[in-house]
């Protein structure tokens, strides 16, 4: 059931609340704090369904661009179910939500991000700064093939699963070693999930 | 991969705009992977091992990492104009896509062709992220803490995140430390060395 809200601006408030305190622990990706995002927007206020809070992800990580944008469709969704009486009112409310959501989410990050790396471009000879971007380097490229990994073993029955293996292992070996567009990958991708190849 | 030519730089903050909204709109199942081919190896704006030390800056701080990427690149070159340019170029225009396909997406979302193309685009996905991990482990060939110990310090990684699941914040506080520890200690010689010499 898709649920049918009032949001009074206090409601507002407190969603962007809720997303700028998730802002600061996202460290690796806002996907990191869904499980939070979940508990509030679904168990606590039933402002979003189950269904809407999974579409959300889903479509975000199958549309092109950052993946952060789910929280853009979390916001997008509270509005829509917020405007329930339709028309550009409902059209509205969306946009609020989108506009709530996502500040709420990467103003606090971005600014941090934003002062902390000036000062550390400023002070970018001191050892200190050297030695914690060298050091960190193997790391950020393992959690890379970490990600890649899991992506792949999420889809666990091998049997069933082992086409989709199959086509990530041909991708990896046609992206590292040619120069081929990676959107021919995608769409040969989605074009033999379609055809249920894979 | 030629490193001895020059390397350029956005012409300015719309040029930055523009060339980040491209990106973003070609980066199906997360960017990464088209922000490290389009600036490394097709604009030149970054040398592979630049673009390791910013991407483990960026990996570190809350926040979405290919976003953090592009405020601290807009950032670097044009101050907070150029971050606000940056962010905006990744976010703005894969916004709309999003939504609109959230709104397509409510018509199709049972058809097992739809889920099917989910699933193909998601495997190639996966395999685009491996690609790029891949392709930035030969930035590590010039990491002062010399090849075994990366490859210690990326296989323990690895492992923690990838088969073992620990939390992120915990596998990247401890070999961050033992990475950066042994990173400083490194540079540190080589600096004393240096002064023998002169």
């Amino acid at each position: 059931m898709t649920p049918v809200l009032d949001l009074q601006p206090g409601d507002w408030f407190s969603m962007f609340q809720h997303f700028a305190s998730l802002s600061l622990l996202a460290v690796g990706g806002a996907i990191t704090t869904a499980p939070d995002m979940h508990r509030y927007l679904v168990d606590e206020t039933h402002w979003l369904s189950d269904s809407q809070f999974t579409a959300s992800i889903a479509l975000a990580q199958a549309a092109p661009g950052p993946n952060i944008l789910f929280v853009a469709l979390m916001g997008w969704h509270v509005g829509m179910n917020a405007g329930h009486a339709g028309g550009w009112m409902q059209a509205g409310l969306a946009a609020l939500g989108v506009l709530v959501a996502m500040l709420g989410i990467m103003l606090p990050s971005s600014i941090l991000t934003y002062t902390a790396t000036r000062w550390a471009h400023q002070h970018r000879e001191r050892l200190s700064i050297r030695a914690f971007k060298s050091g960190m380097a193997p790391i950020v490229i393992a959690l890379l093939l970490a990600t890649a990994w899991l992506l792949t073993v999420s889809h666990d029955q091998p049997v069933r699963d082992w086409p989709l293996y199959l086509l990530t292992l041909l991708t990896t070996l046609i992206v590292w070693r040619t120069r081929m567009h990676m959107l021919w990958l995608i769409g040969a991708g989605a074009a033999a999930g379609a055809a249920g190849w894979v | 991969m030629s490193n001895d030519q020059p390397l350029n730089q956005p012409r300015s903050k719309t040029d930055l705009f523009v060339s980040f909204s491209l990106l973003a709109l070609q980066g199906f199942g997360g960017v990464l992977a088209v922000v490290q081919r389009e600036l490394v190896e097709k604009k030149r704006w970054m040398t592979r091992e630049q673009f390791v030390e910013e991407w483990a800056v960026a990996q570190v701080m809350p926040g979405p990492n290919v976003v953090n990427l592009s405020l601290m690149i807009g950032g670097r070159y044009f101050g907070l104009a150029g971050a606000l340019a940056g962010l905006a170029g990744m976010l703005v225009a894969p916004l709309v896509v999003v939504l609109l396909l959230a709104i397509a997406f409510g018509t199709v979302s049972d058809a097992p062709w739809a889920q099917g193309a989910l699933r193909g685009m998601g495997a190639v996905s996966a395999g685009l992220i491996a690609a790029v991990g891949l392709k930035l482990m030969g930035a590590l060939k010039h990491n002062p803490m010399g090849m075994p110990a990366c490859m210690v310090l990326a296989s323990l990684t690895f492992v923690g995140v990838g088969l073992m699941r620990w939390p992120l914040l915990w596998v990247l506080l401890a070999c961050g430390l033992m990475g950066c520890g042994w990173a400083y200690a490194q540079l540190a010689r080589q600096v004393t060395a240096e002064k023998d010499r002169t």
